[in-house]
C-alpha cells in the first residue's frame, strides 16, 4: 500500500529502516508525512478498529512499524519507574517480547505526560527506547539488550521535574539524545554499537520538549537540526560542531518540519528557512505569525504548510509565501502531532477524537471521525495501510479490516 | 562474587565460572557507558542460561550499581520470558526462598515476586502477608494493599474498632503518599487523629535568614553569609539591610516551609533556613526534599547538592539525597531561591525536607522539640 511518492532529497530515512516502516518520531523523514494510501477515511468503529490491547503502564511515546512488528513503550509501577518496552504482532496485537527495566533517573513529570514520552527510534536492527527519566536502552528487535546507559546517573542535574519528552534520532550513523533543560543541558552524540560518548555539547540551560530533524545532502553528509527557545543549531552529528544558528528564538514544544529543502520552524509563528545544499548555511525565507502552531508541530504536505493552534484551529499556509489560505475549526485540544498519507490529515485530539481532514478539499473538510474515549498525545504510527495510536491504556490499530 | 553467594550450588563447576565471570562484568559496568561493550557479550552468555540460573542472577544484584541491576535485569527477563513461551515455569520455590531471605537487596527480592507472580499468583498471595514490614517499598505495598482491603471491608460491616487498628497497622506500614492518604483519610472518617507530620517525619522548625537577591538568577551562585558563617548569632547584609536568624515554625500537615510568610510575595531573593537534627547513631540516612525554587543543601557545612530550576513542579521525595549522620547535632541549611516570573502559579517560595531512611521510614530527630507535632 505504498505509493513511494516521497521524494528523500533533503531529509534522510531512519538509516536501515525499509519502505513502510515507521522508525522514529513522526515517521521516516521525522515530519509526519507518510506515503500510505488507502487508509480508512470515513472512520467507522465498527469496522476500522482492527484490533485494541492493553498496555501495561502509561505513556505517549508513539509506536514504531518494522515489518511486521510494533514496538511501543511505557512505564508503570507505583512510582512509574518500570520502565517497559513491548514488541508486538501487527496482524493481531498479540505481545512477541515485553522486557520492563528500572528506572535510574527522576520519574518526576506533569500529571499529563509519562515516564514513557519520547519515542524510540530503530535502525531497522536495533531499538533505541529513552525514556523521561533520561534512561536509554539499546536492544535488538527480539528483546535482547545489547546496552544501557543512565544520564540521569552521569549527570546528575540533567532532569526536568516536568518531565522530559525529546525523541532520539540517527544521523549519520549516530544516535542523537537532547537532554536539555533548565540546569545541566546538553545534547550528546552517542555510539550505537556501546552507547559510549561521541561528543556532548552544552545546551541552552531551559527545558525544550522538541525532537530534531534531520538534514541529508545530495553529498549524502547529515546535519542535526536542534530546536530550542535560542533558535536552531545545525549541528554535525559526528562531532557536535555547529554549522549555522538561527538565533531568533524558537518554540519548545512542537517541533520543526523539513520538506523540500526548507525547514519550518515554530518561531514568530511559523518561519521558513530555505537550507543551503551542503547544509552549511541557511537563508530566511519567510515568515507568519499566523501560522503559529500551538502544542502539535507543524506538517509540509506538497506545496502546504499546515498548523494546528491550542485552540484546535487548523491553518493551511502556502510554502513559497507563507501567506495564510484557510482555516478549519477541529475539535481540540491536541497534545500530539497530527500525520498526513494520502492527502487526508489525522489529528487525534485529547480527548481521544479522531479527525480526518481531506485536504484536497478548497478549504479543508472533515472527512471523518472516531471517538476512542481516552486522552491520545501521541502522533500515531502509519505503516502498511494502518494507523496506530495509544493512550495511557491502550493501544489501536485502524485499518482497512479487509486488509488483514 | 563468590559462588556460593550467587546461589550456584545446583550448577556445574563450569557452568557455575561461566555464569560468575559474566555476572561479573556487568557488575563492572560504570558511567558514561563504560564496560558496555563487555556486558553486552556477558549478557548474551547469560541469556543463554535456563531458568534455573534466575535466583543467582537476582544474587548478582546484590550490591550491584543500577547499572549492572538493569544489565542483569536484562538476563532474567529474556531467560523468564523464554522459559514461558517454550512452556516452561520459573523455579518458584527457589525464587520464593530468595525473596524471604532478607539479606538480598530489596529491588531483586520484588523482582522475584514478581516472577513468581507470572507463573503462581496463589503462592505470591501467601507471600503477601509476610510482607508489612518489608525493606523493599514495593513488597510492603503488597501487604499494605491487602490490610487496606480488609479494614475497608470491617469498617463497611460495622465492625469500627478490628477496622481502625487494622487501618493502624497500614498506616505504620505505608510509605507511598498515595496508601498513607488513603489510609489517613479512613481513620478520620473513623473518627481517628492521624499525624502526617510525624509519619513521614517532615523538618517543622527551623530558623530563617532572608531575604537576599537573585536579580537574574544569580543568588543561586552567589555565596551569601550564611553560607560562610550560620552561627545563629551572625548577622549579614542582607538586600535590604541587616539579616539576623529569626525562629521559624510551620504546622502545615506536609511540613512545608514557607519564605513568603515572614518576608512577604518576593520575586528575585533568596532565603536561608537552617535546622538541628539530634541523630542518636552515626549512620546513613536519606535527606528527601520537595522544592519548587532553586535550592541547594548542607549538611553541616558540607554541600550535598543543589539544582537550578525554577517552578516545574514539587511533591514529596521529589529529591533523594543519601548522606551519612553522626551522632549527635547534624546543622542541615537549606539555601532556597525564588526567580522573576509572575505568573500565579510562580508564587511559591517554599520546600518540605524530611529524613529517612533507604525506605523512607522517617527518621526522627532524637530531641522532640515540638510536643504538639511529636504527640500521636
Amino acid at each position: 500500500m505504498k505509493k513511494y511518492l516521497l521524494t528523500f532529497t533533503f531529509a534522510t530515512l531512519a538509516s536501515g529502516a525499509a519502505a513502510g516502516d515507521w522508525p522514529g518520531f513522526r515517521g521516516p523523514l521525522g515530519n509526519g508525512i507518510s506515503d500510505e494510501i488507502g487508509l480508512p477515511v470515513a472512520l467507522d468503529a465498527t469496522k476500522h478498529i482492527a484490533w485494541r490491547i492493553d498496555l501495561p503502564g502509561r505513556g505517549l511515546s508513539s509506536p514504531l512499524v518494522v515489518g511486521d512488528r510494533i514496538f511501543v513503550t511505557a512505564s508503570g509501577g507505583t512510582r512509574q519507574d518500570q520502565l517497559q518496552v513491548l514488541c508486538l504482532n501487527a496482524a493481531d496485537g498479540s505481545v512477541i517480547w515485553q522486557r520492563q527495566f528500572w528506572a535510574m533517573g527522576s520519574t518526576m513529570c506533569h500529571d499529563k505526560t509519562s515516564i514513557a514520552a519520547p519515542t524510540p527510534v530503530t535502525d531497522g536492527r536495533h531499538l533505541f527506547a529513552l525514556f523521561s527519566s533520561n534512561d536509554l536502552f539499546c536492544l535488538d528487535l527480539d528483546g535482547n539488550l545489547q546496552w544501557l546507559r543512565g544520564m540521569t546517573l552521569d549527570y546528575p542535574n540533567a532532569r526536568n521535574s516536568l518531565g522530559m519528552a525529546s525523541s532520539l534520532v540517527l544521523a549519520g550513523g549516530v544516535l542523537v539524545a537532547q537532554v536539555e533543560n533548565d540546569s545541566e543541558s546538553f545534547t550528546a552524540g552517542l555510539e550505537k554499537q556501546n552507547g559510549a560518548n561521541l561528543w556532548r555539547v552544552d545546551r541552552p540551560k531551559s527545558a525544550n520538549w522538541t525532537t530534531a530533524m534531520v538534514q541529508k545532502t545530495k553529498s549524502g553528509a547529515e546535519w542535526v537540526l536542534l530546536q530550542s527557545g535560542k533558535g536552531i543549531h545545525a549541528v554535525n552529528p559526528k562531532n557536535g560542531e555547529v554549522a549555522w544558528h538561527y538565533d531568533d528564538g524558537a518554540a519548545t514544544i512542537p517541533s520543526s518540519a523539513l520538506a523540500g529543502g526548507v525547514l519550518y520552524v515554530p518561531s514568530h509563528g511559523v518561519t521558513a528557512l530555505e537550507l543551503a545544499a551542503d547544509g552549511r548555511s541557511f537563508r530566511q525565507k519567510w515568515r507568519s505569525s499566523r501560522l503559529r502552531p500551538g502544542t502539535a508541530s507543524p506538517l509540509v504536505h506538497r506545496d502546504r504548510v499546515y498548523s494546528l493552534n491550542n485552540a484546535g484551529v487548523l491553518t493551511c499556509g502556502d510554502t513559497d509565501s507563507g501567506k495564510r489560505l484557510w482555516q478549519l475549526r477541529l475539535d481540540g485540544p491536541f497534545g500530539g502531532s497530527p500525520v498526513v498519507a494520502d492527502n487526508h490529515l489525522y489529528a487525534f485530539n485529547e480527548e481521544g477524537r479522531a479527525q480526518v481532514v481531506d485536504l484536497s478539499a478548497p478549504e479543508g473538510r472533515i472527512a471523518g471521525e472516531m471517538d476512542l474515549g481516552e486522552m491520545i498525545q501521541c502522533s500515531p504510527a502509519v505503516s502498511n495501510g494502518a494507523l496506530y495510536v495509544r493512550s495511557n491504556r491502550r493501544l489501536w490499530k485502524i485499518a482497512r479490516k479487509t486488509q488483514l | 562474587m563468590a559462588l556460593a553467594a550467587l546461589g550456584l550450588a545446583s550448577l556445574g563447576q563450569a557452568a557455575a565460572g561461566d555464569l560468575e565471570k559474566s555476572v561479573a562484568a556487568l557488575r563492572a559496568v560504570g558511567g558514561e557507558g563504560q564496560g558496555n561493550a563487555a556486558a553486552g557479550r556477558a549478557l548474551r552468555r547469560l541469556a543463554k542460561g535456563g531458568a534455573d540460573t534466575l535466583p543467582a542472577l537476582l544474587a548478582g544484584m546484590d550490591g550491584a550499581n543500577p547499572f549492572a541491576a538493569n544489565y542483569l535485569r536484562g538476563a532474567v527477563e529474556v531467560i523468564a520470558g523464554n522459559t514461558l513461551a517454550k512452556g516452561g515455569t520459573l523455579p518458584v520455590v527457589e525464587l520464593g526462598e530468595f525473596l524471604l531471605n532478607k539479606s538480598h537487596d530489596a529491588r531483586p527480592r520484588a523482582l522475584a515476586f514478581e516472577l513468581i507472580q507470572r507463573v503462581d499468583a496463589k503462592a505470591a498471595g501467601q507471600l503477601v502477608p509476610g510482607l508489612l514490614g518489608d525493606p523493599s517499598v514495593d513488597l510492603r505495598r503488597e501487604a499494605v494493599a491487602r490490610l487496606l482491603g480488609q479494614a475497608a471491608g470491617l469498617a463497611k460491616g460495622g465492625n469500627k474498632p478490628a477496622a481502625v487498628l487494622l487501618y493502624r497497622q497500614a498506616l505504620d506500614a505505608a510509605r507511598d503518599l498515595d496508601q498513607i492518604k488513603a489510609i489517613s483519610g479512613a481513620l478520620r472518617e473513623l473518627g481517628r487523629k492521624v499525624n502526617l507530620t510525624r509519619h513521614f517525619g517532615f523538618l517543622v522548625e527551623w530558623q530563617m535568614a532572608g531575604p537576599f537577591h537573585n536579580k537574574d538568577r544569580a543568588g543561586f551562585a552567589a555565596v551569601f553569609g550564611p553560607e560562610k558563617n550560620a552561627a545563629l548569632s551572625a548577622t549579614y547584609d542582607g538586600m535590604d539591610g541587616l539579616v539576623k536568624w529569626r525562629a521559624y515554625s510551620t504546622d502545615d500537615e506536609y511540613g512545608m516551609v514557607d519564605f513568603n510568610q515572614p518576608y512577604g510575595d518576593l520575586k528575585e531573593v533568596t532565603g536561608y533556613a537552617q535546622t538541628e537534627f539530634v541523630s542518636a547513631t552515626d549512620r546513613p540516612a536519606q535527606l528527601r526534599l520537595g522544592c519548587k525554587n532553586a535550592w541547594k543543601i548542607w549538611l553541616n557545612g558540607e554541600l550535598v547538592f543543589g539544582r537550578d530550576e525554577y517552578h516545574r513542579g514539587m511533591r514529596i521525595d521529589q529529591y533523594q539525597l543519601p548522606v551519612q549522620l553522626r551522632k549527635g547535632g547534624n546543622t542541615i541549611l537549606v539555601k532556597a531561591c525564588q526567580n522573576e516570573q509572575v505568573e500565579d502559579w510562580t508564587v511559591q517560595w517554599q520546600f518540605q525536607l524530611r529524613v529517612c531512611d533507604a525506605t523512607g521510614t522517617a527518621i526522627h530527630s532524637a530531641v522532640k522539640k515540638n510536643p504538639e507535632v511529636a504527640a500521636q
